[in-house]
């Protein structure tokens, strides 16, 4: 049958068609930028001229880099505390929202909105609410005899406050799809361990836990690989500091490139977090033995 | 009191006060930008503003060039959405009904680049840049997102993937062409997929902070975001007049989330986009 065959090719003409602009931005903006990305992290360059080929330079250059190291570090504390955190507070809301109460839905609106809010916007105000002269956390931290504390300006409170503001921000988005999982544990599940006498705790120790486990590995490595890549609070909150203690690995790469044009550097600075995501993903994924898969054959 | 209706009064209480931490900040933030300056500077702070400075929404923008970061705001995300639907619904609907050579391995080949943090390939694209005259324009903001994104090819191909084939069958007999049943049967049925894919583009374009800040320098280029993240770091800026900015950049994708609530659910629980 010729004209099938005519059929076919156009189909695949038409294929080949419609997912060109993708593909070419896949060859452009991913494969090339990677590779490109790769070779700069072995040069030295400042934009100006061409790059200049220095080996593994930049990669020894960090050994003894000490605001990297700090970065690294504050990427890690920040990372450590932020997930975990968040993971805790959105599933307890989550559960909340399970229940059957009055104005589930502005509730949830509400737990939401920090989760769709612009950074910028909500960085700026909880600048505003840690001013150590005209904040309301000091103001209400006084009630309790509380000497006025400078949150963002000291080198041991700005990484805190920076976390708390991030949980809070988090929460909504982790809620939801803890939300989802709740809602999708089976009934007879609840029943059955009911009729083996658990109450609320036993129920979900024995059931909800085990079968939220599967997200709960999703959150915690989404939430970690997104942690890592954090910039933009802690750039308009502390811009880095006081004394780098808010420096990101990110906003030193962002220094590195687009303030001081060292793009070879922070193209080395990138694939270092690159290979950091890619551990700690293959951390969890090794030991993620904790995590219970209903329909697994073991 | 039954034992039952102290336990439903704790947690109401709960949700309450839980309810009460999240929109605290909102609040606060609404109410500085009704507040006179001297007044947004008073220790201990007051809630309640008194006078309310009405005018302070009407005057941002002579002390700052707020209507053109809204338009720019504006103007980049209309672009990028534009882009973002047509490249990834077409790649979608390829890649989940088109047979063609190469589809599989190349669909995985884009699947695996997921994983790749963007901080890698942010210097090469902004060298990209450079060398094409787009630095300090919004076309390096916008031209992108005609090249799709992972996330909404993937999104849209899953729809795709689960609409019937007699659909297209029939329209072939017909003579449509595949862009006919693309654009004439395909589009219109993946209206709700399109949805939380726009959505999502909307909410990441119109928050983005990052690339703003790489590519313009001019501040009447700035998004909103950024010029209000530049402009709160001048010592002289009024502290009511940046809330105001805050609430106003905040107000259409709140309206839009209370609005679109389910797609926002729906996307999230697919992809857990946003860590």
């Amino acid at each position: 049958m010729p004209g099938r065959r005519k059929l076919m090719r156009e189909e695949s003409l038409y294929g080949w068609l419609f997912v060109a602009p993708h593909v070419l931005g896949l060859l452009i903006f991913t494969i090339g930028a990677i590779v490109a990305s790769g070779y700069l992290s072995l040069t030295k360059w400042d934009l100006f001229g061409a790059p200049q080929w220095v080996g593994l330079d930049n990669y020894r250059r960090l050994a003894d880099d000490e605001i990297f190291w700090k970065s690294l570090w504050n990427t890690l504390y920040y990372t450590g505390f932020r997930v975990p955190f968040s993971l805790l507070f959105s599933l307890i809301v989550a559960l909340l929202m399970n229940l059957k109460i009055r104005g589930i839905l502005w509730w949830r609106v509400i737990y939401f909105a920090p989760a769709v809010s612009s950074s910028v916007a909500i960085a700026l105000v909880w600048r505003w609410i840690y001013s150590k002269d005209f904040g309301i956390l000091n103001s209400m931290l006084s009630w309790i005899g509380v000497a006025p504390l400078n949150w963002l300006g000291s080198e041991e409170l700005a990484m805190p406050a920076v976390i708390v503001m991030s949980v809070w921000w988090s929460v909504g988005t982790n809620m939801v799809i803890y939300l989802a999982a709740l809602q999708g544990v089976p009934e007879q599940l609840y029943e059955a361990a009911e009729l083996d006498g658990a109450g609320v705790w036993g129920k979900f120790r024995h059931v909800t836990f085990p079968m939220i486990t599967p997200t709960t590995f999703f959150l915690l490595i989404l939430g970690t690989i997104g942690s890592l890549q954090i910039f933009d609070i802690f750039y308009v909150m502390t811009q880095g500091g006081p004394n780098f203690a808010t420096t990101s690995l990110v906003m030193y790469i962002f220094q590195n490139a687009f303030e001081y044009f060292e793009m070879g550097y922070a193209s080395a600075i990138a694939w270092v977090l690159f290979i950091l995501i890619m551990l700690l993903s293959l951390v969890q994924l090794r030991f993620s033995r904790w995590v219970h898969y209903e329909g697994e054959r073991k | 009191m039954s034992r039952q209706r102290l336990h439903q009064i704790g947690i109401y209480a709960l949700v309450a006060c839980g309810g009460a931490l999240m929109i605290i900040p909102f609040l606060w933030m609404l109410s500085t930008s009704l507040k006179t300056t001297a007044q947004s500077m008073a220790f201990p702070p007051e809630w309640w503003p008194r006078p309310f400075i009405w005018e302070n929404y009407t005057q941002i923008y002579e002390y700052m060039p707020f209507f053109t970061f809204l338009f720019n705001s504006v103007k980049i995300t209309f672009f990028v959405l534009v882009g973002q639907l047509l490249t990834c619904s077409l790649a979608g609907y390829a890649f989940a009904k088109l047979r063609f050579p190469g589809r599989r391995p190349l669909f995985l080949i884009l699947l695996s680049t997921m994983m790749i943090p963007s901080q890698v390939t942010l210097i090469p694209v902004f060298i990209i840049m450079k060398s094409l005259g787009w630095i300090n324009t919004h076309y390096a903001l916008i031209v992108p997102a005609f090249f799709g994104s992972v996330f909404g090819t993937f999104l849209l191909r899953q729809f795709f993937l689960g609409l019937p084939n007699d659909l297209e069958d029939a329209a072939r007999i017909d003579g449509c062409s595949p862009f006919g049943i693309y654009w004439r049967i395909m589009l219109p049925l993946a209206k709700p997929s399109l949805a939380t894919l726009g959505i999502f583009t909307f909410m990441g374009t119109w928050n983005d902070f990052m690339r703003p800040l790489i590519y313009l320098s001019d501040m009447d280029k700035m998004t909103l975001p950024v010029g209000l993240a530049l402009l709160s770091n001048h010592q002289d800026i009024r502290i009511p007049l940046i809330m105001a900015g805050a609430v106003l950049s905040l107000l259409p994708i709140l309206v839009l989330y209370i609005f679109g609530q389910k797609y926002f659910v729906q996307g999230i629980a697919l992809t857990g986009m946003k860590g």
